[in-house]
This record gives C-alpha cells, structure tokens and sequence, in this order.
C-alpha cells in the first residue's frame, strides 16, 4: 500500500516541477528584481504588458530570443512522464535536458547585459548586437529552478542507485546558492584584480600590484617608520587571535574546572559582547583613552602632561577586538573543554600522573584543536573587522579600511579594492587550510551521549591563579567599558560638558504625534531597515545552514567532501571581502541587486550560514542516527523524517541559529558598508557614519539602543521557540 | 489473537547477494536463503559476521553490492526502506524521544495515509497485544527497558509488515527479562503468523525461539537448519562448536552406514548417529554434557587423567588430559565426583556425538 503512494508522488512532482517552470515562464516577468518587496507588478499583469513582460511575452514580441531554447529543452524533459521509471532513459532524459536548460540560461545571462554582449570576442563572433538585457526577474528565476529541480529529479531516479528525491533536490540547491552567492562574486573579484585600467587583463600587472612595496614594507619591526598594510593587518590579526583564544581558554577552564564564585556572572557576561557592535568597544575605549578620554585627562593631570592621542593605533585596535572577539574564543573553547571526559584526567592520576602533569599530557593535547579553532575565529575576525581600525586606527592603515577606501574614495579604484581583497581572503584561506588539514586530523573529541561518571577535575594551582587573575581583569574592565557607553550616551558633550541628557535618545528616536504617530527621530529609518532585513535573514540563514548540516552528516553522496569544503568555505572569507565581491558581481546582469534590501539579505545568509551549519552538525551527531533509519522503515519519506523527527529534536540549535543570524545581522559592519544604499541604510553604517563627523553621543546612544533591542529579541525567541522536551533515552540495563 | 492487527506475512529470498564497503571489505558475500513465510528464522553468529548487514539489506537500509533480493516473489532490490512493507525494532529501540508512546505507534500509520479511525483503532489493539495499556500519554524516558521495547515492536506490528525484523532486541535487558522477552517475542510471532527474521549473536537464545537458524561465519552462511538438525548434524566443525560446544576429536571412521557409522578413538568403538559423504575426512564432535566419566577403568573405554575440576552448582565441569587431547566434559552434582589427578574411562552417550567434515 504505502510503495503506491510513493510511486504516485514521484510523477507528481515532476509534474508540479514542469508546471511551475512553464508558468513561470509564461506568467511572471522575465527581467527586473528590483522592486522585490513590493508587488506592483501584479497590477499590470504581465501576460498583457510589456513594462513587465513576461518570458512567453518577449519572445512573441521577437524580443530577447535568445531565451527561447532553453524553453525548449526544458519543455523536452515532459517526455519522461510517456517513459517508465525503471527504464535508465527516463533519468537520462531529465538529467540531460534539466542540466541543459540551466546551462543555457545562465550562458545567455553572462554574454548578454546592458550595453548588448559582455566580452568583445562574443561580439566579433556573431556580431555586433543592439539588444540589451537586464537582471533576472521573478520569472526567470522560477523557471531556472524549476529546470534545476528537474536534473535533481532526474539524478535521484537513477536506478540502483536509492537516492532520494529531497535528498538530490537539497544538494542541488544549496550548490546552486552557494556557487552563485559565495563563488561567483569571489571568482569576479579575482578576475577584476587582473583587470587593467584600459579594460584589458594583465597577470603580470596584477603580480606587481600584489608584492608592491607599499602592502609588505617590515619598517615598523625594525622601528624605521610605518609597515605596510597587509603586514599591519597580519601582525594585528595574530596578536588577536593569539590574546582573544588564551583568555577565551582562561574563562573556559575556570569555568569548567573550578569552583570560582562568579563562574554564573562571568557566563553571562560572555555573551554582551556578541549582541556588541563590535566598533561599539572601539566608541568605549575612545571615551576612555581618547584625547579628552577619562583616562588620559586624568593621568596627563597627575603627571603634569598634554593629554595625546596615544591609543589610536595599533594599541587602541589591538584593546578593542581583544575585548569584541575574546567571547568568540570562549564559545569555542567551552565546549571543547566540556568535552574533555573527566574519567581520562581521572585515569592519568591514578597512573601517577599529579594534576598538572595529567592536565598538560592528556587535557591540553585533547583540546588542541580547538586552540586551532578559536585561534582561526580570532584571526578571521580581525582581519575583516572593520569598525575598530575606523574609530581607533590613526595612523594605522590595514586591509579592510584600505578596501573600503578604495571603493568609496574618490579614485574609485575597483581593481585596486580587488587586490586588497584578494591579499585579505589569501591571509584567511591559509590559516583555514592550516587549522583544517594540519591541526584538523587531529580531532579526537568525540561526543558519544554516554553517561560519564567522572567529576571534572580540578584544575592545578598554577594554572588557576594567573587564569583566575587574568579574567578577574577582563571582567572589571568589561564592566568599565560598558558602564561607559551606558554613560556616554546620557552627557551632553563628553569630556566637554558632562551634563546629563536625554538629548542623544531624542534626537534618535524621537516621536511626535500629528494626526498619528510621527517617526520624527534620525535614526528610524535605518533602525526600521535594520530589522527589517535582520528579520528577514534570520529564518533563512538558519534553514540553509541546518540543511547543510542535515545533508552532511546524515546523507552519503558523491562529492560530499567538496560540497563540505564549499560550504565551510564562506566561513574564512572576510565580510569585507564579501562586500567588495558583492558589488563587483551584482550591479550588472544577470544577478542586479545593488542597492536594493535583497542584496544585504543575502550577503547575510552567506555570511552567517556557516555558524548554523556547524550549531547544525554539533547537535544532529548526537541525534542516533537508527531514529532516521527506523522513521524510513515506517514509511516515512525523508522530508517526513526531517520534519517530524529531527526538526523536533533540533530545536535549540535552530534557536541558536537564528538568534546568532539575527544578532550578526544587526551587528555587521564590514560586508554592510559596502552594500548600504541611501534606501536601505543600516543601523551600523548610520552609526559609523555619525561617528566620522564626530558626533559620538548619539552614535552611542543608538548602539545602546541595538543592544538592547538585541537581549529583549533573544529572549522573545527563546520564549516562543521554546524547548523540545525530551528525557534522555536509557540505554544501560534496566528491569520492568 | 487480535481482530484488528492481521497479517500480510510474505516470503524473503537473497539470491547471490553480497555487500561490500569500500572497495574490498566484504560485509556479506554471496548469500541465498530462503525464508518461508509465517516462520521465526534466526541469523545466528559471531560478532562482525554480517549479520545486521544481512538484516537491514532486507529492511532496504543497505543496497546490496550484487544480488537480488524478493519479498513475497517481489523483486525488492532496489527499493530504499521507505518503500518497502518491512518493519524493524532497533537494538537501540529507536523510539522518537520527543513523542509519546502513542505518538510513537502511530506515527507509521500516518506516514501510510490512514484514516484518523483507524489510526487510533489500531495504536490501541497494538498497546494491548504488547500489554502496554495505560501508558499512552508517556514519553519513552518515562518507560523501562523493558517497555521501552514493547513500543518499538507494537510500533512494527501495528503496520501489518510483510516482514518483521529484530536486531539483538533483548541485548539491552537483563538477564531475567531476556528469557521473559523472547517467549513474548515468540508468542506474538506465532500468535499473528508473522514473518520473523531475528538477528542475535547468542545460541541459547537462537535455539530457543527460532524456527529454522541460518548459522553465519565470515560473511558467510556456514549452515541452515532446525535447531535440532543444527544441534544434532552440524555440518562443519565452526557449526558443532558455535551451537552447544563440542569437543572436536580425531577418529577413524571404521564403517559408514546407512544412518549410522561406526567409528574407534583408541581402542574404543562406538556408533554415531549421522553419516558423511565417504570422500571426505571426518571428525568426532562430542557434546560435553554427553560424557560419561566412571572412575572404574574400562579396557573398552578411553581413559584420561583429570586435569582439572570445577563445581558450579548444579554441576561439574571437568577437563580431562589423554593420547586423545583435551576434553571438557560436564556431570551432574549428584554423580560422584572424581577429584583431580585421578585416572577415569570415558564413554559417549547415545545422541550429541556425530561426525563432521574436518
Ligand atoms: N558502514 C560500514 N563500513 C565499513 N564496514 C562496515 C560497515 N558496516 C559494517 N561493516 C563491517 O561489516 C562487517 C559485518 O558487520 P555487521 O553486519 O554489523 O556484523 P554483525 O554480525 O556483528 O552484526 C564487519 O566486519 C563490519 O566491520
Ligand atoms: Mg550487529
């Protein structure tokens, strides 16, 4: 009974595939995103119209004609349903014609843009051509899909071969996103690094432009004026990493292994940071160090001095992302040491092994790789930050502000911007390829569910002192920096005039009242904008990346390795880099969305896909994989399994996803500043910008107003996400 | 038994079928079998024999490297597990932690496409054939082991499969409930006339519920048979050991009759119930529990000297040194028992001593 079902379902999909290709072919407007929230279009509807027309439309006008074979091939593959589905030609027909159509629609797509075709030698080929294209719309978008999700159906139909239609459907697609979302912007930025101020490319250009003197002079080590700016990023990158991962190991362990009073505190206070603009640290340390800053004014007083300008540089950034990035390095590490069973530190001891002796031989070697790790977040994170080099670097200049200024300054020198980038992501490719395949063999931490009746051991003195001093440190000065900014963001003029005032929360978020609410504030706008696409990016951050983790760890498929590498890849490109990538790639055809919400949306999937893939995969290997097998073995088609047994199981990783996707969002400066429009500013962008005009107490206001915004949404999620309420399964003996 | 809960039990057939992981690590190789419909058959062997790989090829977790497999004359082989009418209760149970033990029934019932009746008709007849009544609205962590697996195999039955599957289901009970089990297990089994294919590694077990046991050794089948053909006539020196011990001796074989063989050890001779192929060099496998010691010296007898002596309990266990090697033999508590170093004779009684191939 239940294998009828199943047949009748295949054929329907199909089906329901071919249908919503050809209508949307037929119905929906072939060209034109740019309007993606709103639905005028639906208005003049497109069938009759020709500002919106529709595939089917064009090709009757005798317009853009070269879209009609890739209808063609498509329409082919409804030859399938005349076919058996055990006969082998049935697969090779939907595989032959689904990938043929794609091909052909995105061929067409990169020959053909605005000013008619892309490279000149199409144009010596078939000759000149006066039609122009667009970016893709509606349309063409839904008829690409669909003739993906025909080879997909295609491929899992091949026999012997027992794959699953949403199993092939999933992998097609996330490949598909992840190529033209992660590598087809990186791939044109490399390929404008090449470029020449004439148009033309040249290797050898691009080879001196990327050694040149000016990016890797050492001066500064050898104190004989500034270094370069890759090397400044580099130097400023390990010294972060190298900081952020110790004390990130500090809390852990203290945390883990002692009995300190304020291991309840100093959790919590992990956790600000992240929900922290990362330059917010960098406004704080201003406030603190700066020229007119508490510190400075007093000390320069006791000593008789001129207060300087002492912090801004290498000092000031290097304070400010150890304090942004250091809970990074802790999230990481907690869960390594956690990890660690204590019956192994307890086994070396009753091997004669003293505390610190089992704690260096068996401890430290377990959680190496998760130094690695937490060494790699914190280099990647430097790297792109964007923010903190902007408030605090001075003189200082690293990659991610030189990018920026290439783009936006007035030389606009887009080939030199694609360099930058290009040395940024080298940097954070070589430390992804070192953490993964040098120190990533090593893994050895295991999560196996079973019980563990050791007691964490203590740890031994002389790690626990300097750990327990170090963070003592940390936390005060946290506390400091955060009772700065809450205090910042109520005096009128800081250092100037310590008045109190409301007048930074007024002039941000200020309301009138005339015939309705009035948003009279600065700030509306981009707040609203903000969390419009913050909103927007969650939820789909948060599928992608638990769809990957799902087919990951659960499927088995040819290319599974590479498919990982992709995947995991877009964790180690700078958001910098994604920014200038995004630019290059989407303001011409086919992909236009420049300046519109879509653009930033999307750049924050990419970005932030692969932290839910991993909170994915932590917790689907601790889900039995016979709970899978039993489901199929009742009937249940994979898609049923995924949703009525695993989703179910996962909902605290979901929420972790789309809380950090959410926070990223409403956090992320280095891509967004890129990306911003004067539609679609975000509340960062704002932020940095009223802080270049120096008008740090409504910028600080602002942030303290994303903060907390950020807390009370993390808790409505929670609340509204709840828990799955499992016990855990018994697998020792037991009696009736 | 049950109004509501039938049966659709169908036939299993593997014809040459193997599994291989990777490129030449053969799990199962080259396998035919049979197994008749209604019938409890059990995959008996050693740990890493491929036995759960022989299982869930049925279920269509695994495809077969090379081979066909049919459920009820239906060629299955290349249907993945979804699609086909087989059911399995997991050695782990696999019971779905965030659903109840209703839910937890149910669920292959709506996957099928059932009316909400009939859904709800069948959990309950399946909740009472495993006596579960009551404990519909509890989450598997709120169970015992022991219920735990009620749900997992109410959840298979109530699905009406052409074939039901166990994996080690009583490995994660204890010694007491394991016995308890399996006489449900078989009651069921009878009671509804399921197919029943049962993977366990422990003979007593096999011995005790099975309708017919496939003995499998290195991803092999080593021997099919009743548990008494098994017993009785295993056809290889793996099979005599692996079911009920045996001593393995050297002999020769004097005559080989129609049923029965005459065969000398020393200078005793004795008949033996079972006959070999003539071409083919024999060995005696004897039952320890077969032996008979005296302490009287026989001429006609073995004799031996006793190495070794152990009592527990109800019996003794004793090895016993001689030109014939080693023997463990195994008396009741309540025959004399004859102390270390001593010399004894040694005879085999009638049945649980046969030949096999050497
Ligand atoms: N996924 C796998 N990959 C490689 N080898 C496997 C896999 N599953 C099982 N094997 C190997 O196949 C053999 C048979 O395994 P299995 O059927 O589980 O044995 P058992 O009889 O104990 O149930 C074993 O040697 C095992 O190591
Ligand atoms: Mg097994």
């Amino acid at each position: 009974m239940k294998r009828d079902l199943q047949k009748a379902g295949i054929d329907s999909n199909l089906r329901l595939w071919l249908f919503v290709g050809v209508a949307g072919y037929l119905l929906l407007p072939w060209y034109g995103l740019e309007d993606f929230w709103t639905l005028g279009w639906v208005i003049s509807f497109p069938l009759f119209s020709s500002d919106n027309p529709s595939g089917l439309f064009l090709i009757s006008q005798g317009d853009s004609l070269w879209i009609l074979p890739s209808l063609l091939t498509f329409l082919l593959s409804g030859f399938a349903l005349r076919l058996p589905r055990a006969n082998p030609s049935y697969s090779r027909l939907l595989m032959i014609t689904g990938l043929s159509t794609v091909i052909l629609v995105v061929t067409q797509g990169l020959s053909i843009g605005i000013r008619g075709w892309t490279t000149d030698w199409l144009g010596e080929l078939f000759g000149p051509l006066n039609a122009r294209q667009y970016g893709m719309g509606y349309g063409g978008l839904i008829f690409t899909v669909s003739a993906l999700m025909i080879f997909c159906h295609g491929l899992a139909s091949r026999p012997r071969k027992g794959a699953d239609l949403f199993v092939t459907g999933a992998i097609g697609l996330v490949t598909a996103v992840v190529s033209v979302f992660v590598f087809f912007p990186i791939f044109i930025m490399l390929m404008s690094a090449f470029r020449t101020e004439d148009g033309g490319g040249s290797l050898l250009l691009f080879f001196q432009r990327l050694v040149e003197q000016k990016l890797w002079q050492v001066d500064c080590l050898v104190g004989a004026g500034p270094c370069g700016v890759a090397i400044n990023s580099f130097l400023l990158a390990v010294s972060v990493g190298v900081i952020t991962t110790v004390l990130g190991l500090c809390f852990a362990l203290i945390i883990v292994r002692t009995g300190f009073r304020f291991n309840k505190i100093l959790r919590a206070l992990s956790v600000v940071p992240i929900i922290t603009p990362p330059f917010v640290i960098g406004l704080a340390i201003i406030l603190l160090f700066g020229l007119s800053g508490t510190v400075t004014t007093t000390v320069a007083e006791w000593l008789g001095l001129n207060p300087t300008r002492w912090v801004y540089g290498f000092t000031g950034v290097l304070i400010a992302q150890t304090l942004a990035f250091t809970p990074i390095a802790f999230l990481v590490l907690i869960g390594v040491v956690e990890s660690v069973s204590p019956s192994l530190e307890e086994a070396a001891q009753t091997l004669r092994a003293d505390r610190w002796t089992s704690f260096k031989t068996v401890t430290l070697p377990l959680i190496r790789p998760g130094l690695a790790n937490a060494f790699l977040l914190g280099f990647i994170e430097s790297m792109a930050d964007f923010g903190n080099p902007l408030v605090l670097g001075g003189n200082l200049d690293v990659l991610s502000t030189e990018i920026f200024f290439a783009i936006v300054g007035a030389q606009y020198d887009q080939s030199g911007a694609a360099i930058l980038a290009t040395i940024l992501l080298g940097f954070t490719l070589l430390a992804f390829y070192f953490q993964r395949f040098w120190l990533g063999k090593k893994s050895y931490v295991t999560v196996t569910g079973k019980g563990d009746s050791g007691i964490p051991t203590q740890l031994p003195k002389r790690v626990a002192i300097p750990a327990i001093s170090i963070v003592s440190l940390w936390t005060v000065f946290t506390f400091v920096v955060y009772g700065m900014i809450l205090y910042g963001s109520v005096v009128e003029l800081w250092g100037v005039n310590n008045t109190l005032t409301f007048k930074h929360y007024i002039t941000a978020f200020g309301l009138d009242w005339k015939d309705g609410i009035v948003w009279s504030g600065a700030a509306w706008d981009s707040f609203w904008t903000t969390m419009m696409i913050s909103v927007t990016a969650a939820p789909f951050t948060a599928a992608v990346g638990l769809l990957t983790a799902y087919l990951l760890t659960r499927q088995k498929f040819f290319g599974q390795n590479a498919f990982e590498f992709g995947t995991m890849l877009s964790f180690a490109i700078p958001g910098t880099v994604i920014g200038v990538s995004y630019i290059l790639a989407f303001n011409v055809p086919p992909i236009e969305i420049t300046g519109t919400g879509l653009i930033l949306v999307i750049s924050f999937i990419f970005r932030n896909m692969p932290v839910g893939v991993r909170a994915g995969i932590a917790s689907m290997t601790q889900i039995d994989k016979s709970l899978d097998e039993s489901s199929a073995t009742l009937g249940a088609s994979t898609w049923a399994t995924l949703r009525h047994v695993i989703m179910p199981l996962l909902k605290s990783a979901t929420v972790a996803a789309l809380v950090y996707s959410f926070v990223r969002a409403m956090t992320a400066i280095s891509a967004v500043i890129f990306l911003v429009s004067a539609e679609y500013d975000m509340a960062t962008s704002y932020i940095i910008g009223r802080v270049e005009n120096n008008d740090y107490g409504l910028a600080i206001a602002y942030s303290t107003t994303l903060i907390v915004v950020m807390l009370l949404a993390i808790l409505l999620l929670q609340f509204l996400v709840g828990r799955t309420k499992i016990g855990r399964r018994h697998a020792e003996l037991e009696s009736i | 038994m049950s109004q509501v809960i039938k049966t659709n039990a169908a036939d299993v057939r593997f014809e040459g079928v193997s599994k291989i992981y990777g490129k030449d690590a053969v799990a199962v190789g080259d396998i035919d079998l049979t197994v008749e419909a209604g019938t409890l058959v059990t995959l008996l062997g050693p740990s890493g024999c491929g036995k759960t790989t022989t299982l869930r090829m049925i279920a269509g977790l695994e495809l077969p490297t090379a081979g066909k497999i049919f459920v009820g004359g239906e060629d299955v082989t290349d249907l993945p597990a979804t699609q086909r009418d087989i059911a399995m209760v997991f050695q782990s149970y696999a019971l779905f932690p965030h659903m109840s033990v209703q839910e937890n029934i149910a669920y292959g019932l709506v996957n099928s496409g059932m009316g909400r009746d009939e859904i709800a008709e069948r959990t309950s007849s399946g909740m009472d054939l495993v006596g579960l009544k009551g404990f519909e609205k509890r989450l598997p962590s709120e169970l015992s082991g022991g219920q735990q697996q009620r749900v997992a195999v109410a959840r298979a039955i109530v699905l009406e499969p052409q074939v039901l599957l166990f994996d080690e289901p009583l490995s994660n009970l204890d010694a007491k409930l394991r016995r308890q089990v399996r006489e449900e297990i078989r009651e069921l089994q009878t009671g509804l006339g399921l197919t029943v294919v049962y993977v366990t590694h422990d003979q007593e077990e096999a011995l005790a519920v099975s309708d017919k046991i496939v003995v499998m050794d290195k991803a092999k089948i080593a021997q099919i048979g009743t548990p008494v053909d098994l017993y009785d006539r295993p056809n290889s020196v793996f099979v005599a050991d692996f079911i009920g011990e045996a001593n393995i001796l050297d002999c020769d074989v004097l005559s080989l009759g129609e049923s029965e063989s005459s065969v000398r050890i020393d200078n005793y001779q004795f008949a033996v119930g079972n006959v070999i192929p003539e071409d083919r060099e024999a060995r005696l496998a004897v039952r320890p529990r077969n032996i008979a010691l005296s302490s009287e010296s026989n001429p006609d007898a073995l004799s031996g000297t006793v190495k070794k002596v152990s009592y527990v309990g109800s019996h003794y266990e004793y090895t016993i040194v001689g030109t014939f090697g080693e023997i463990f033999a195994i008396e009741d508590a309540t025959l004399p028992l004859k102390s270390e170093g001593s010399e004894v004779s040694i005879t085999f009684k009638g049945r649980g001593s046969c030949l096999v191939p050497s």
